[in-house]
């Protein structure tokens, strides 16, 4: 009954998200009230379809209810609650309910905030997302409803993938998906002010606090995603350049790009066109991603369906999106004026700098990701496209970025002079590049460049903000203007020197990590970087719904013990797969990670990994920093638009002259 | 030339200068890091090159495993008409198991043995790399 009911919501939501994408639009073309009014009504009752929808499939799950199949296939009665919750958005039906759903709350999100929007703009841009979520909604419903029946009914579940069976990942997806779908909202602004022949500051102005919410969440996602490879895959990586990794890292780079873009296009009306085509690149890129992450025809952990309707669907649903609005972009744009850059010394050209380096990156990202499977599609034999191209591209486009990003807190907007920034920044660079090459000498084993020109970097970028932050202040009284500066200026100070703070992370894991695979004896001792492990032994333990053997690892320092270490070999007992459970013990300044290999000599002896990796820490820490910097920007005042103006036309909205 | 022009051009010309830059380091850093698959029978008849880094893929042969010194470690791989002999040296990922579909990365020397210096195995039982899966697609159709 609970997944019949279901189905008919998701069916209902459908209808209501047609209605929600086309009576608006027209409304809005004719100049027609009731209809542009529909726009609330549809969004809200289809928000309320697809949270019915969602309920459903989470209760079924809870009741244990096998007749469905996709619960069958990814859950179990010994499941922890937790899973059971989770579990929803395991496989693919599930996620892409998961994502309706949350495309569904940013409309109902973007209804609810922009009451001071003009009535026009605000219907095309909730027509725009129901028209996205009519494509998503019927994707489901023909190709994968998670609701399906089987017969006959088993009387046991499959159990849900032991790899998703950790926190990290329990919340990965949702937060993922809150960034990849956030950039639906810009891509709807960019399509509505294109229909309007409308690109002005305030049209910048709304989106900007949008994208960078969406932008914020899919950082965290992309960090949380990351962590949990380094607990779970067990060979202590944090990035591997898997297709599937990129798949999401593109949006962010070209999303990266556009929060830049956003900021000059509001402050000084540069750019126009350029970003409106930034957002509707990130939001096709992050269609991209679900194509390929659910496609299934990459070779990865996430592909976990493999049907060719479902792809050649996505597929005819992404060429429509990025046809019909590129096609958009091709007859509006040409009309859009911006005003023109005054000098190439100034703040909105590095931005253009800035925008020019992501967008290269992520075109040579996009190049070895589907370099393959055009090769594979074409015949022309089958290949892999291995970390070391990844690496060799993207260090020296990002390290000119990471350079270019120092002057982004002391350069002026419109005009600047080379030598005042050259007064300025030169005492800065010398002082992070003595730092650069003091700091490995001081805390770590040997020389290294790599990680001197990581330090070097990392110590400049924090350097030039709080110099930023400094001057920004000066004169009068400090306490009133530090007060007074906006919080999108301190959101990007955090979020530079969170830049600062992961270059470090990269530049001291990747130079100074020590990495060991040795087979052990219990009694056997290790040294590692000055750390000595000794082996203790194995033993077994029993978890809620696995067994799993436990090694023991006593880590010395000077023949004192500072850590036990207690990796874990798991066997869930449902899909017998074994699992790597890392035993770690975290730090600021070093990480000692430990797992256990296979056993040996009828596990007499066993296969360990032992890894030293400094400062791994700083590189989620870094992204986490970049995150709440983007949270806090999107919070400035200046968005909260007062309703007092909503009734005026848009080209009335005042921009206020404080910097970002 | 109107300064909107002279602006647009200085763009482009950035843009293209960005552009050659990075597709040419795309396109040296994808010539020397690309790994073409290859199946046991591709590597016995001589297809496969030695000495390069490449993917070999197929079916651990039940009762090949055999461990040496310390993690050193050999297997036969096969794609149910030809066999190959993998040597490693590390810890061997958790699904690597006989009769499994994996893929390893390495070098085939002289004597026709494959060097690997990565096994991948990915997290489910019933998975098949689609790479090992064609190969012995072929290997299936051939013997009808």
């Amino acid at each position: 009954m609970i997944p019949e009911l279901g189905t008919f919501s998701l069916i209902l939501a459908l209808l209501c998200a047609i209605v929600q994408g086309t009576f608006p639009l027209l409304g809005a073309h004719r100049n027609h009230y009731h209809w542009m009014n529909l726009a609330r009504s549809a969004a809200w009752s289809q928000l309320v379809f697809v949270g019915l929808a969602y309920a459903c499939l989470t209760v079924s799950f809870l009741s244990h209810d096998f007749s469905v199949r996709y619960i069958a296939l990814n859950s179990n009665t010994q499941l922890p609650v937790i899973y059971l919750i989770s579990g929803v958005w395991a496989g693919h039906e599930g996620s892409l309910l998961l994502w309706a759903l949350i495309l569904a709350g940013w409309t109902g999100a973007v209804e609810r905030c922009s009451s001071a929007i003009p009535q026009e703009m605000r219907a095309r841009v909730i027509a725009v997302m129901g028209l996205v979520s009519t494509g998503f909604l019927l994707f489901i419903i023909m190709t994968s409803s998670p609701f399906v029946r089987q017969f006959p009914i088993p009387l046991e579940g499959n159990d849900l993938n032991p790899l998703l069976q950790d926190p990290g990942l329990a919340i990965h997806p949702p937060i993922l998906y809150l960034g990849y779908v956030g950039f639906s909202v810009p891509f709807a602004f960019g399509i509505a002010a294109l229909l309007a022949g409308r690109l002005d500051g305030a049209w910048a102005r709304w989106s900007r606090p949008w994208t960078l919410f969406a932008w914020t969440f899919l950082t965290i996602g992309i960090a949380l995603g990351s962590w949990w490879a380094y607990n779970e895959l067990g060979w202590g990586g944090w990035w591997f350049w898997d297709p599937v990794e990129n798949a999401s890292f593109m949006p962010w780079l070209v999303g990266t790009a556009l929060v830049h873009s956003l900021a000059a296009t509001e402050k000084r009306g540069v750019f126009k066109a350029w970003t409106v085509l930034l957002a509707l690149f990130a939001f096709s890129l992050s269609l991209l991603g679900t194509f390929l992450v659910r496609s299934g025809i990459l070779t990865s952990v996430h592909a976990f369906a493999n049907d060719p309707a479902r792809g050649v669907f996505i597929l005819i649903f992404l060429s429509l999106v990025v046809g019909l609005s590129l096609g958009l972009y091709a007859w509006r744009a040409p009309s859009v004026r911006s005003t023109l850059v005054t000098s190439p010394i100034s703040r909105e050209s590095f931005i253009l700098i800035n925008n020019i380096l992501l967008m290269v990156t992520t075109a040579t990202i996009l190049l070895g990701t589907l370099y393959p499977l055009v090769m594979d599609a074409l015949g022309l034999g089958k290949i892999s496209v291995g970390a070391p191209y990844f690496n060799s591209v993207f260090v020296p486009l990002t390290a000119p970025l990471v350079l270019l990003l120092g002057t982004a807190s002391v350069i002026r907007w419109k005009q600047d002079r080379i030598k005042r920034l050259l007064w300025i920044l030169t005492p800065i660079l010398l002082i992070s590049f003595v730092i650069g090459v003091l700091w490995p000498v001081f805390n770590m084993p040997h020389y290294s460049s790599v990680a001197i020109f990581g330090v070097t970097l990392g110590v400049w970028t924090f350097a030039t903000a709080v110099v930023g932050v400094w001057s920004r202040t000066s004169g009068g009284n400090r306490w009133r203007r530090l007060r007074n500066t906006p919080s999108s200026f301190y959101g990007m100070t955090l979020a530079h020197i969170g830049v600062g703070v992961f270059a470090i992370g990269i530049a001291l894991t990747s130079a100074f990590s020590v990495e060991k695979q040795v087979r052990m004896a219990p009694g056997d001792h290790q040294l590692i970087g000055g750390y000595d492990f000794r082996f203790d032994g194995v033993i077994d333990v029993r978890g809620p719904n696995y067994l799993a053997q436990r090694g023991v690892i006593t880590v010395l320092k000077d023949g004192l013990p500072v850590s036990r270490l207690e990796p874990e070999k798991r066997t869930y007992q449902i899909q017998r797969n074994p699992m790597t459970e890392a035993g770690i013990e975290a730090g600021l300044m070093r990480d000692l990670y430990v797992s256990l290999g296979e056993p040996l000599d009828d596990g007499r002896s066993w296969g360990l990994r032992l890894y030293l990796k400094p400062f791994i820490r700083w590189i989620w820490l870094g992204a986490l920093l970049i995150a709440i910097g983007g949270l806090i920007a999107g919070f400035d005042r200046r968005y909260r638009l007062p309703s007092g103006i909503r009734n005026r036309s848009p080209g009335t909205v005042t921009t206020p002259s404080v910097g970002m | 030339m109107t300064p909107r022009r002279r602006q647009r051009l200085v763009l482009v010309g950035l843009i293209v200068v960005g552009c050659t830059i990075a597709i040419g380091l795309a396109l040296l850093a994808l010539r020397e890091n690309i790994n073409l698959f290859f199946s046991p029978s591709q590597i016995v008849d001589g297809t496969a090159p030695s000495n390069t880094t490449i993917r070999l893929g197929g079916m651990v042969v039940a009762g090949s495993i055999q461990r040496g010194e310390n993690l050193g470690v050999t297997f036969v791989l096969t794609d149910l008409a030809e066999q190959v002999t993998v040597a490693y040296e590390g810890i061997l990922p958790d699904l690597f198991r006989e009769g499994q579909g994996i893929v390893t990365q390495g070098k085939l020397d002289s004597t026709g043995r494959f060097l690997a210096e990565q096994v991948l195995a990915k997290h489910d039982e019933t998975y098949m790399p689609p790479e090992v899966n064609d190969a012995l697609r072929k290997v299936m159709a051939v013997g009808q």
